[in-house]
């Protein structure tokens, strides 16, 4: 029988492969394992070894080559046997000689020793439609095993899905291999033995919030020198503070502690605007407004939306505008001016009962406060431990802007208006 | 609910809006004494007066220039063009003055006005008077264009356009005004900009609107006969365009079909299947197919007429085509 050797893919970014020389020439034999030829990727020049045993039949693209991971590059044939359907070198009729259709019944998944098989025969010249195409990548189905019953023989949905019920029964009696993938999906949610054919890594393209995250992101780490401030807070006079409120107030109004944190965090900015501030070459712009940025988690990444002047709003008004934004940004709503402007931001994963973390800082910006969760946890107070309720914060300050000494000082007025609320209130 | 034509539920919500709004007055050939040449007016004349009511010359272009420079000034004009056809000849009117003020002037002001204008074929009226350019205007941006199925739709999507702070194109189809349906009672508001399902099913979705879902409801309800259940989304507005419940029935049939009037070529329905394309591509089952009219100016005879308009048969054709 005739195989198929294809430029194999070395590497999770690799995409195409330069023949550099054949090791065997056409008509040698060559043994399994035996090193067929070696390419050149971008990283390094590799061996490509047989996976079969035979004749080197034809040779199908020359030294200095370059090609696409996947494409036909050799046919192995057995000694004296005559090959009819030879792959071209780019974009031929056949893909795949006609012994080894014959190997496989039809409408049976491919199973994992054959993988470069599959490669070769989902190569774009079998029709099927964009979604059949999917369906059978997702369950590792080879489509050229599939009966197409569309126009011209296209595979569609149903032909995959006629597949998909009869792969158990066809996979059953392999026991060299691993259960055809295509099992899992249709028989059991939890296969025992993992399905080592079809489990491909998944590519996701970067989209544009990923993208802007990714530069802010490394921007940040790479330019702003960032130090640490960790503080613990009283929180039991606030969470008495918003009980009250929030017994007094309709669902859609009731306040977060975020919104508490919002306020204070404004409120202590006024005393050291050196943290409300951003460099701008030889200048430190210390911001008139205190605009609070608050991290908002969206599906595919996170954005920071703004709560402008939040010293001089109401709890109430900061907690119905965070409220507004937020869900126009989840709705994918949101309006520039709820992402414009922010002088400072916090960022709370308290929901998610995350104890203390550590945030970047979100350029141009001085700082950002990351706010854990709030913790019944035991405390002492003169010589007894009672329970107390204490979160966690931390600042991440720019170095080039402030210091920790007055980093220091931020926080404890900071704490000092989260454990008097009273004082936020006025 | 009443069940009424919709003619008259055209007539009522113009009818209610006007007793709203003071500021709403209708202009037009024929709409006064006369009451409309579809009789949508009949009795507004007697009723609003000859100031809310105004027959004007056989001059399209300067009913469309009197209602932009009325809504400039506050008021809320409702033109009506005997034809869509006729709107050519106000073509700078409404693509280059209605649909750019707003954003060339910086939205210094607003134009709230709509224009009325009755299409489509079907009524041997001949090539200059049976065509279906809805596509043409929709090409451009600041323009709203809308044309409802139902009257139901008919009546709160007119009520919403004569709300609208934009200059929106309302086409009525001629052969749709004797059309029944169950319209809510009071005043209710149907947003411009939105699609809907009108029928459910699961095996393809065909996208129309207007006089096609009338066509496209009797080949679903024959293909039913077969077994076969077609999803029919009407656009009911064709900009701003909605594809969410479009691509929503898309992702179940993995099939479509787009029923339009008009011509193929540059149509609604090559918007729609390339929006379909770029935003499903991986649910995509099968080609996706267009019934339109025939590529021939509209013929005046009957038989050749109906030939060319797409008929229930050819929809019941596509749909099996792409199953």
């Amino acid at each position: 029988m005739a195989e198929i050797i294809a430029m194999p893919k070395l590497g999770f970014d690799m995409a195409e492969g330069t023949l550099v020389r054949w090791v065997v020439g056409e008509g040698e034999a060559i043994e399994k394992g035996q090193v067929l030829a070696e390419i050149e990727t971008d990283k390094a020049t590799v061996e490509v070894e047989s996976s079969a045993a035979g004749v080197v039949y034809r040779h199908l693209v020359k030294a200095g080559d370059i090609v696409p991971v996947g494409t036909p590059i050799a046919v192995i044939a057995a000694p004296g046997e005559k090959v009819e359907d030879i792959p071209a070198v780019a974009g031929g009729e056949e893909a795949q000689p006609s012994a080894a259709q014959t190997e496989q019944p039809a409408e049976q998944p491919i199973p994992a020793s054959q993988e470069t098989a599959a490669i070769l025969e989902d190569d774009g010249r079998t029709k099927a439609s964009p979604l059949a195409r999917r369906m059978a990548q997702e369950y590792g189905i080879n489509l050229k095993q599939v009966q197409g019953s569309g126009p011209g023989g296209r595979v569609v949905k149903r032909d995959i899905e006629k597949a998909l019920k009869t792969a158990p029964v066809a996979a059953a009696p392999e026991i060299e291999t691993p259960p055809a993938p295509i099992a899992a999906p249709t028989t059991s949610p939890l296969p025992a033995v993992v399905p080592a054919a079809a489990a491909e890594d998944q590519r996701v393209a970067v989209d544009k919030l990923r993208a802007i995250i990714g530069r802010r992101m490394v921007e940040s780490k790479t330019q702003i020198p960032h130090f640490y401030l960790t503080s613990e807070v009283d929180m039991a006079a606030v969470m008495e503070l918003r009980k009250q409120f929030n017994s007094q107030l309709p669902e859609e109004q009731k306040l977060s502690v975020n919104d508490f944190i919002i306020k204070a965090a404004a409120l202590a900015l006024r005393q050291y605007p050196n943290l409300n501030a951003s460099l701008q070459e030889n200048e430190i712009i210390r911001h008139a407004h205190r605009n609070i940025g608050v991290a908002v988690a969206l599906e595919n990444g996170l954005m920071t939306i703004v709560c402008k002047d939040a010293d001089y709003k109401s709890l109430g008004l900061i907690s119905q505008e965070v409220k507004e934004m937020v869900a126009r940004a989840r709705a994918g709503k949101v309006r520039p001016e709820d992402i414009e402007g922010s002088t400072f931001s916090i960022s709370n994963l308290g929901m998610f009962e995350v104890e203390h973390f550590v945030a970047i800082i979100n350029p141009p910006e001085a700082a950002i406060l990351a706010v854990g969760s709030v913790k019944e946890v035991p405390v002492v107070e003169n010589g007894v431990v009672k329970a107390g309720l204490r979160m966690k914060m931390t600042l991440s300050a720019d170095h080039r802007i402030t210091d920790g000494a007055e980093a220091a000082r931020f926080m404890q007025a900071l704490k000092n208006y989260l454990e008097k609320p009273a004082l936020i209130l006025l | 609910m009443a069940r009424i034509t919709m003619r008259e539920a055209i007539s009522q919500a113009l009818w209610e809006e006007m007793e709203r709004d003071p500021r709403v007055f209708i202009l037009g050939e024929e709409v006064g004494v006369w009451g409309g040449t579809y009789a949508v007016t009949k009795g507004f004349y007697d009723h609003f007066g000859p100031e809310r009511v105004r027959d004007t010359p056989i001059a399209e272009a300067a009913i469309i220039g009197a209602a932009i420079g009325a809504a400039l000034t506050g008021l809320r004009p409702v033109a009506e063009l005997m034809t869509i056809n006729f709107a050519f000849s106000a073509m700078d009117h409404i693509v280059n003055q209605a649909a750019k003020l707003h954003y060339m002037f910086g939205g210094q002001m607003i134009l709230p006005l709509v224009i009325r204008a009755v299409g489509g074929g079907g009524r041997q009226l001949g090539a200059t008077h049976s065509q279906t350019p809805d596509a043409i205007f929709a090409h451009f941006p600041g323009l709203k264009v809308v044309a409802p199925g139902t009257p139901a739709d008919a009546k709160g999507m007119l009520k919403a356009a004569i709300r609208s702070q934009d200059p929106v194109l309302f086409i009525e189809h001629a052969t749709l005004y004797q059309t029944r349906g169950e319209v809510p009672e009071g005043d209710y508001i149907v947003p411009l900009g939105k699609s809907t399902i009108q029928r459910e099913g699961r095996h393809v979705t065909i996208v129309t609107y207007s006089k096609m879902l009338e066509i496209s409801t009797k080949a679903a309800d024959q293909l039913a006969k077969e077994g076969i259940e077609a999803e029919i989304v009407d656009l009911r507005s064709l900009r701003p365009l909605d594809m969410g419940p479009v691509l929503e029935s898309f992702k179940k049939t993995n099939r479509a079909v787009i029923v339009e009037e008009g011509w193929k070529s540059y149509g609604v329905g090559a918007e729609v299947a390339s929006r379909i394309y770029e935003e499903a591509f991986d649910y995509v089952d099968a080609p996706i197919k267009r019934v339109a009219q025939a590529e021939v100016p509209l013929p005046y005879n009957r038989t050749l007429e109906q030939m060319a308009l797409p008929q229930v048969e050819d929809v019941i054709k596509a749909v099996k085509e792409v199953l």
